[in-house]
């Protein structure tokens, strides 16, 4: 008999009960709530007079509503705010931890999972937010689940779930100066498409990903889903290990010991099968742009924006022309004479640590290009905050023009003050660049943050990696 | 949860591929704490002119004469035909919840976004995966007032012109929506093996149950 991937192997540590179909009910270690997908799957629970399963599984922290200015006057928008209260009274109803607002550890849930240890390598992680998949950066099967499904676990504790197939992405050799963990995604999506990973697990694996860090490798997972698969995942190995030691809700003492022991396991066996394997060549990647509505629509910054005449299949076409037409551009014109209006730095993708130092390097002692109207920096978390202030990270920021926020979700979606006029055009690290994601009108090109910075000193499109050091 | 037997009812083609969920319900309605009335704001930025906000009353609203959903010949849909890798993008529910309570029942694709494709089992809704060139030819035989009969015993739609084609539907959430049953109460007809299963794994992984 074969090995077991990775993925094979969560699962099945997991499995309560297994239908005929071979539909399962599957537990869940981990349940994270927030504001948006949650008030409906409260309600439902109270109508049908269950309670939750178990509340200490639960965390809850409001993130998509939440304003990144003035916090103490509270939420202005008077749904934003009902929306937090009420998961303030549901979690206070029953009996589950939240971060609230004003919490020194509030953050985008995908950011707070993993920095508390709430989320561990060898969980199920569930949360009603497609990028859950973030957290499968430890060896977690961690995928977004819909409003019912966040009922179902409330109640139940447990998902009924059906086996998804393996997909293995191998990284192959070491990336290039200048290229990130961003770069590596976009450019796994612009090879397999939004929809390459349907009905998948992705397994990220190969030299290039063990390089990353826990933040680049959380980076990766969390665009897992742009590529069409519900969870992405990564093998747990010593960076892995050393990230989670001593974080808040990491196993302590003799617990830790054991917990390392069933950690270190938590890798696809090396004759394991997959039912799909893509070999990525990571030298060959370069600093990454989105061009279009979609995060498959993605060039090298060295590059032109692609012409839909050279496309053969119809409807891809089409959808090339309608995008060139939303975002402005022209066919054949050189990426980086793409000027910019807005920059956003943050998002779950690109909000922590790493992601603000790799910003910082490029902003340092630098000024904003003066057709720059508003670049943001938020940070994923109060702790990310915290520790970036104790770097002077946001001096440097500051000094260079950007805006130095309180964590959220802030301009990913739009969802408070923050987001894009109709037309303007802006270099975000987030992770979508869906028609009016960052604004109605607006137009969104993803990048790094490096890059991000880099557009926001330039006013336009630059090759970070021939602007040098440390990116 | 409403149950689903069989249908006959008009049919609407969406012809775009990789309908996203914010193109379904946009992201300021996802503010609502409830359930219900997402239907008015639907496809919202295409079915209007103008930006919707929530609780905006949309009768008054300029619509969009063109978006196919405004065409006098397709009100009363409830059936939706539409392009490949539909339900795209966010994880929203709103998106299922929206098309419901417009009024659609069933869609039709040649391949939905997994998670969309989930939620819609849990909302009564039925997602229907069939071969391209048949969607395809779908789209070419409309005419003003084309109906559809779904027949999801059977596993069988029929055409208009007395065609029968047949779909696949998983047996669990076909036996679930043929009789609106709710996913809860069955899972916990397992809480027996759900505590068994605790007991079992707190003795591997004690910190995950040290409350
Ligand atoms: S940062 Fe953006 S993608 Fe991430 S959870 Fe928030 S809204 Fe979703």
């Amino acid at each position: 008999m074969s090995g077991k991937t990775l993925y094979d192997k969560l699962w099945e540590d997991h499995v309560v009960y297994t239908e005929d179909d071979g539909s399962s009910l599957i537990y869940i270690d981990r349940h994270l709530l927030h504001e948006v997908t949650s008030p409906q799957a409260f309600e439902g629970l109270r109508l049908a007079g269950r309670k939750p399963w178990r509340q200490s599984r639960n965390l809850a922290v409001a993130d998509h509503n939440v304003p990144t200015t003035e916090r103490e006057k509270g939420i202005i928008d008077p749904v934003s705010r009902l929306q937090v209260e009420t998961l303030d009274k549901n979690c206070a109803e029953y009996g589950i931890t939240e971060f609230t607002m004003t919490d020194a550890r509030q953050g985008i849930v995908h950011v707070i999972g993993p920095e508390q240890g709430a989320t561990l390598p060898g969980m199920t992680v569930v949360c009603g937010d497609s990028h859950t998949s973030t957290h499968g950066a430890s060896g977690a099967l961690a995928f977004g689940i819909g409003t019912s499904e966040v009922e179902h676990v409330l109640a139940t504790q447990c998902l009924v779930q059906k086996k998804a197939k393996n997909l293995l992405i191998q990284l192959n050799g070491q990336t290039r100066i200048g290229v990130t963990a961003k770069d590596i995604v976009l450019a796994i999506i612009g090879k397999i498409g939004t929809a390459g990973g349907n009905g998948y697990t992705i397994e990220f694996a190969g030299a290039a990903i063990r390089s990353l860090s826990m933040e680049g490798r959380m980076t990766v997972c969390n665009m897992a889903i742009e590529a069409g698969a519900r969870a992405g995942l990564i093998a747990v190995d010593d960076v892995t290990i050393d990230y989670y030691r001593g974080r808040p809700y990491a196993p302590k003492g003799s617990d830790w010991f054991m917990a390392e022991r069933l950690w270190q396991r938590l890798h696809s066996d090396d004759d394991a099968v997959f039912d799909k394997v893509v070999q990525i060549d990571a030298a060959a990647i370069k600093p990454q742009v989105t061009w279009g509505t979609s995060p498959e629509l993605v060039v090298a910054v060295d590059e032109t924006v692609p012409d839909p005449a050279s496309e053969a299949d119809a409807v891809k076409r089409q959808s090339m022309i309608r995008a060139l037409e939303y975002m402005g551009l022209n066919a054949g014109q050189a990426i980086t004479d793409i000027v910019v209006d807005k920059v956003f730095i943050g998002s779950c993708t690109n909000s922590r640590i790493e992601d603000l130092r790799a910003a910082a390097v490029v902003a340092k002692g630098k000024k904003l290009a003066d057709n720059i109207k508003l670049a943001l920096v938020v940070p994923g978390s109060g702790l990310v905050k915290k520790q970036a202030e104790s770097e002077g990270l946001d001096k440097i920021f500051l000094d260079a023009g950007f805006e130095w926020r309180e964590p959220g979700c802030s301009m990913c979606l739009a969802m408070n003050a923050d987001r894009l006029d109709e037309g303007e055009r802006c270099a975000s690290t987030s992770n979508r660049n869906f028609e009016g994601r960052q604004g109605y009108g607006g137009r969104t090109h993803l990048v790094s943050p490096a890059m991000a910075a880099a557009a926001a000193i330039a006013g336009h499109f630059v090759d970070v990696s021939l602007i040098g050091e440390g990116c | 949860m409403r149950a689903f037997t069989t249908l006959t009812a008009l049919v609407a083609p969406l012809d775009r591929a990789n309908v996203d969920t914010d193109a379904i319900i946009p992201k300021q309605f996802l503010k609502s704490i409830r359930r219900a009335g997402f239907g008015p704001y639907l496809f919202d930025e295409w079915r209007y002119l103008d930006r919707g906000e929530p609780d905006m009353d949309c009768v008054q609203r300029p619509v969009n004469p063109d978006f196919v959903l405004n065409k006098p010949q397709y009100k009363g849909a409830e059936i939706l035909l539409a392009r490949e890798n539909f339900g795209c993008g966010s994880s929203r529910e709103h998106a299922p919840w929206a098309l419901e309570d417009f009024g659609f029942r069933a869609i039709i694709a040649p391949s939905f976004a997994d998670i969309f494709y989930n939620n819609c089992f849990k909302n009564g809704l039925l997602p229907i995966p069939l071969a391209s060139a048949i969607v395809d030819d779908l789209f070419g035989e409309l005419f003003d007032g084309y109906c559809l009969t779904i027949d999801l015993a059977n596993q069988k739609i029929i055409t208009a012109k007395g065609k029968e084609l047949s779909f696949e539907v998983d047996e669990n959430r076909k036996y679930r929506l043929l009789n609106g049953l709710d996913d809860i109460a069955l899972s916990l007809q397992y809480a027996d093996k759900i505590r068994y299963y605790e007991t079992e794994r707190a003795k591997r992984a004690p910190w995950l149950f040290a409350d």
